[in-house]
């Protein structure tokens, strides 16, 4: 599906593992200010896509362009300067440094330092345990505050597009709903989204369209409106 | 009062061997890399020193200076490729630098030692009640504890040093984040030639007859503390260069004239000693490496 005002564009991407291939050329877009979910099972290619665009694997083919600028042969920093932010699977928040520190670390990935105060209250106020917990170490907090803190530390370097890479994983049920309602005020303030979540249920009801996608292919789209219909919600999390 | 001359002797030594081992320690943390080549750093620094010997002290701490920070950061250059190699790549190419910087060496300095007559009058004792102390002791100590606390400081408060300590926790996550992988490389390279470039000074001082391998057989000894310390941690790393530079002193002080061939032979006993009883480091509190074995 190609949208009008695309921020995020894959062209036929494919990645290879010594030769094996992850993702077998996929393409999609996301539109400026919108969410695209990206579910499936297991080893379907979800997290390679999302570390090809951040640079971190180089695509055996395709484009993977930001704005109508390609990413690809970029570095991970020049990414990251570029607007891009993955806030990644199971959170690699720094256990050892303080929450402020961590959160410190995500300005690095700023173009420029100006409003970097405001961004930092910003985040704070929607994530409390930023302000609160800022003197501890980070691994002291609990999975659910580790996530605040992860997005909290992406949202700092000023994101275009902020990807997400299973936000709920390991986390208790209220805690996601937590989760999903941060992601949601995120959204209003025109954050373009990129959300893979193997809780199928939770990115589809949420995003304005999600991918299913299953042995590196794409192989379906659903809307909110498929949230509550069986058959397509089981297509999601099997991916057929 | 013997032995307090012994303790005081065995802390500036440590304290030069902690230096080595923290330069060591840096590049391990944001590469991965046991540098074996450190060595060459201080020899190039000392003959710097012998070349100079003519000049001003300045200058020829200056040159000294600028030679090891300089060959510090070509041989960050030099393994700029190796990022991603495996950790047995990466070992072999630093035998090969290190090998090949002391063959260099050969070729231009020849195998005979070389003096460099730098500060002398740092050798002059100095009488503390009872004890006759060298200058060069007190230095030492001196210098170690402003440059490890210095070290230290720059890694807790500034932004750069904020950005090697998540690099050395987390790279892929540190280069998610935009910390740019070569300035920190690059900096811990710098802050390694600082850092071998002062125990150059401070060798030199004590121990001025410079050949080839004038920095290879130092830095073996701290090779081995930084790992007796902890390997993963900048700290265990550096105290356990301290703790082997101390107990190289006491040994050569405690150990018999006609004995003293066999301090090596003792050290590394006590090494295999420690490494049996704690294989994950004297200085560590993880049980990682127990977990391992």
């Amino acid at each position: 599906m190609f949208v009008a005002d695309a921020m995020l564009e894959i062209r036929g991407l494919e990645i290879r593992y010594a030769g094996v291939p992850a993702v077998r050329g996929i393409s999609f877009e996301v539109g400026r200010g919108e969410v695209v979910g990206l579910v499936g099972p297991n080893g379907a290619g979800k997290s390679s896509t999302l570390l090809a665009i951040m640079g971190m694997v180089e695509p055996h083919a395709g484009d993977v362009l930001v704005d109508g600028r390609s990413l690809v042969g970029s570095s991970t920093e020049e990414i990251v300067r570029g607007g891009v932010s993955l806030v990644p699977e199971g959170r690699r928040i720094f256990p050892e440094l303080t929450v402020d520190e961590n959160l410190r670390l995500g300005l690095q990935g700023r173009r420029s330092r100006d409003g970097a105060e405001e961004d930092v209250e910003q985040a704070a106020a929607l994530f409390p345990v930023v302000r609160e917990a800022r003197d501890r170490p980070a691994g002291v907090l609990s999975g659910g505050q580790q996530q605040h803190l992860a997005i909290a530390r992406s949202l700092v370097a000023q994101p275009s597009v902020l990807l997400l890479d299973e936000p709920s994983l390991g986390l208790a049920p209220k805690v996601v709903e937590d989760v999903f309602a941060a992601l949601a005020e995120i959204r209003g303030r025109g954050v373009t989204i990129l959300l893979v979540e193997q809780r199928a249920q939770f990115a589809v009801g949420f995003a304005d369209r999600t991918h299913v996608l299953a042995n590196g292919q794409l192989r379906l789209t659903l809307t909110p409106a498929d949230a509550g219909d069986t058959d397509k919600m089981a297509a999601a999390y099997f991916g057929h | 009062m013997d032995a307090l001359q012994t303790i005081i002797d065995a802390i500036a030594l440590g304290s030069v061997y902690a230096l080595v081992a923290m330069g060591i320690g840096l590049v391990f943390g944001v590469m991965r890399l046991v540098n074996f080549a450190h060595g060459e750093l201080i020899t190039f620094g000392a003959y710097a020193l012998v070349l100079t010997n003519h000049l001003p002290l300045v200058v020829g701490i200056v040159v000294c200076f600028a030679t090891v920070i300089g060959l510090s950061l070509a041989m960050e250059v030099a393994y700029r490729p190796l990022r991603t190699s495996p950790p047995t790549t990466m070992l072999v190419t630093t035998f090969a630098v290190s090998f090949l910087l002391q063959a260099v060496a050969l070729l231009a300095f020849g195998a005979r030692g070389q003096n460099a007559n730098v500060l002398e009058k740092l050798n002059t004792a100095v009488s503390i009640g009872d004890l006759r102390v060298r200058w060069v002791t007190l230095v030492s100590i001196a210098v170690g504890a402003v440059l490890l606390s210095g070290t230290a400081l720059i890694l807790r408060r500034t932004d750069i040093g904020l950005q090697m300590r998540a690099a050395a926790m987390d790279f892929r996550t540190a280069q998610l984040l935009g910390v740019r992988a070569t300035t920190v490389i690059r900096f811990a390279f710098v802050l390694a030639g600082v850092l071998a470039a002062c125990a150059t000074v401070l060798l030199v001082v004590s121990r001025p007859l410079v050949t080839p391998g004038y920095g290879f057989q130092l830095v073996i000894p701290a090779l081995v503390g930084v790992v007796v310390g902890g390997l993963d941690r900048l700290t265990s790393a550096t105290l356990g260069g301290f703790a082997v530079g101390f107990a190289a002193s006491v040994l050569g002080d405690v150990l018999p004239a006609d004995g003293r061939v066999f301090l090596d032979t003792a050290l590394f006993l006590l090494v295999i000693v420690v490494l049996l009883v704690r294989p994950g480091g004297l200085f560590t509190r993880s049980r990682a490496a127990w977990e391992r074995v």
